[in-house]
């Protein structure tokens, strides 16, 4: 029994340093969400506005985001900087950085697509109430809005909280990189202890997101009726 | 209202794009320059990106980055200390220059970089010389050599390249070892795999005569399988292992050799070798096929 590979879990500080490092990823990536919902539901907005300037900008920004690899965002940002305007972040605020860029622009195409699929003849029929541009936007628009947007960010959410196991490549040890940590440095004494680590993994990050998903299908209950 | 509200954000995030641009753009065409006077450009003016061994110093602190998942080289034990060969020669590098030490956790792929931006000061992260490399950082002397190692069963032991004729030797692909075969010695005939795991247990299952990969690795593998040994410990190109620091810190630079040559007097890398590399490959290799002193590669 003693030769299980989870007693690695047990060994010194490993467990409190899984924490740790699940504490890291946690606090970039629920910050870069905050971030994110709030931008992005403003550049959702301004995306609507049917102006061919801001329309082409609004779309490169989105396109160029979403095509490059967060892995590459994250290297111009962390030592592309540094090389060509001599600022020099830390791992930590670059990955808020890159990842506030990403979740912004992803978030601003779901606000987007919400609000362009609430039907005509909603603005219409609260004009012909009576209701002015305001009253429509806030009774009639946004409480649709956010319905149908709550499945989608809070897909996105975990798809953040999951992404940032990239990173580790600009230095920031978060919970995958310590994993990996203990797993190597027991490869000779415990070879098996891979399988409960990740298995420990495994929890954590459904720890991190399950909540998410809870309060998504409460969200969801109450703003039923 | 809303419309002005609507357009600064427009340019907020225009501006925020451009910026993101500039910076790829910029980013693109140093690395084009960098095979020729990029770097020295960098080093002349004011600005440059690494710090000379007196800032070091009156700073209190050096920043070394280093592996933190590569067991024996550098890697974390359980009580969050970093542990290794690479680290017992980074404790000693930070006590003789008389600072304090901060390890940065790198990447294989990340490491070239790191020093290019100036964001660590040396990097001993079981770092081999290329040609390639030694364009973008500079190497200090070697610490340490690697080369190809065969392991073989005791029953059927392969002592020299020789014996492998007609033998069918397994190799992982990708590998130096399997570049190595097939270039020099078309005669081995060589079953390939994707996986460590899958080589290995090839050899166990007795589906090929012999393994190849780098020494070290076959080094701690025999020593935990019984009934297998490392017949030849080296072979093919020998490759050094050296502290880099970043192109053009020739302070820092002759610092690190003065130090690795005096080292040399009291034997420290076999001190270091006994330390941390002996428990996993064992007392009964020569230690002199792993080890350099003094930056002397014979």
């Amino acid at each position: 029994m003693q030769d299980l590979g989870i007693r690695v879990l047990f060994m010194g500080n490993n467990f409190i340093r899984l924490l740790g490092g699940l504490w890291i990823t946690l606090k970039i990536s629920l910050l870069a969400v905050a971030l994110s919902v709030v931008l992005g539901t403003l550049l959702g907005v301004v995306m609507t506005i049917k102006h061919p300037v801001i329309k082409a900008i609004t779309k490169f920004y989105l396109e160029f985001i979403r095509i490059m690899p967060q892995l590459v965002l994250l290297f111009l940002v962390y030592f592309g900087l540094t090389k060509s305007f001599g600022i020099n972040l830390s791992g930590q605020v670059s990955a808020v950085i890159v990842f506030t860029l990403w979740g912004t622009a992803e978030m601003g195409d779901l606000v987007r697509g919400a609000l362009i699929s609430i039907p005509a003849h909603q603005y219409e029929s609260g004009a012909a109430l009576g209701l002015t541009k305001g009253q429509i936007f806030l009774y009639i628009v946004i409480p649709q809005t956010l319905r149908r947007l709550i499945p989608l960010a809070i897909n996105l959410t975990t798809r953040m909280i999951k992404t940032t196991s990239l990173i580790v490549m600009i230095g920031v040890v978060e919970v995958l990189k310590v994993a990996q940590q203990i797993i190597e440095a027991n490869r000779y004494t415990v070879p098996d202890a891979a399988l409960w680590i990740y298995g420990t993994i495994f929890f954590l990050y459904f720890l991190a997101c399950w909540p998410i998903s809870l309060l998504a299908s409460w969200l969801e209950k109450r703003w039923k009726n | 209202m809303k419309k002005t509200i609507a357009w600064l954000l427009t340019v907020t995030l225009l501006a925020a794009s451009l910026a993101g641009c500039g910076a790829k753009e910029k980013g693109g065409t140093e690395t084009q320059a960098e095979g020729g006077d990029g770097a020295g450009t960098q080093a002349q003016g004011d600005g440059a990106i690494y710090r000379t061994v007196d800032e070091i110093k009156e700073s209190g602190k050096i920043v070394i980055g280093v592996f933190s998942d590569k067991n024996p080289f550098g890697y974390v034990d359980e009580n969050g200390k970093y542990q290794g060969y690479d680290i017992y020669f980074a404790e000693r590098i930070a006590k003789d220059m008389g600072v304090e030490v901060e390890y940065v956790s790198t990447e294989a792929a990340s490491r070239v970089e790191y020093l290019k931006t100036g964001k660590v000061d040396v990097i001993l992260a079981n770092f081999t010389v290329t040609e390639e490399r030694a364009k973008e950082v500079d190497f200090a002397a070697p610490y340490m050599k690697v080369a190809l190692g065969v392991v073989s069963p005791d029953s059927a032991l392969i002592t020299s390249v020789e014996e492998l004729n007609g033998k069918t030797l397994i190799v992982a692909k990708g590998t130096t070892a399997e570049t190595y075969f097939t270039e020099n010695h078309p005669e081995v005939k060589l079953l390939k795999f994707d996986q460590y795991t899958e080589a290995y247990n090839a050899l166990l299952d007795g589906r090929g005569d012999a393994l190849s990969t780098d020494n070290t690795e076959v080094l701690a593998w025999a020593l935990q399988n019984d009934g297998f040994s490392v017949g030849i410990e080296s072979l093919g190109d020998l490759d050094v292992i050296s502290p880099a620091v970043s192109k053009g810190n020739t302070t820092l630079l002759t610092w690190l050799n003065d130090e690795i040559t005096a080292l040399a007097d009291e034997q420290f890398f076999h001190a270091d070798y006994k330390a941390t590399l002996e428990p996993v490959y064992g007392s009964e290799i020569d230690i002199d096929s792993l080890v350099v002193e003094g930056g002397k590669v014979e």
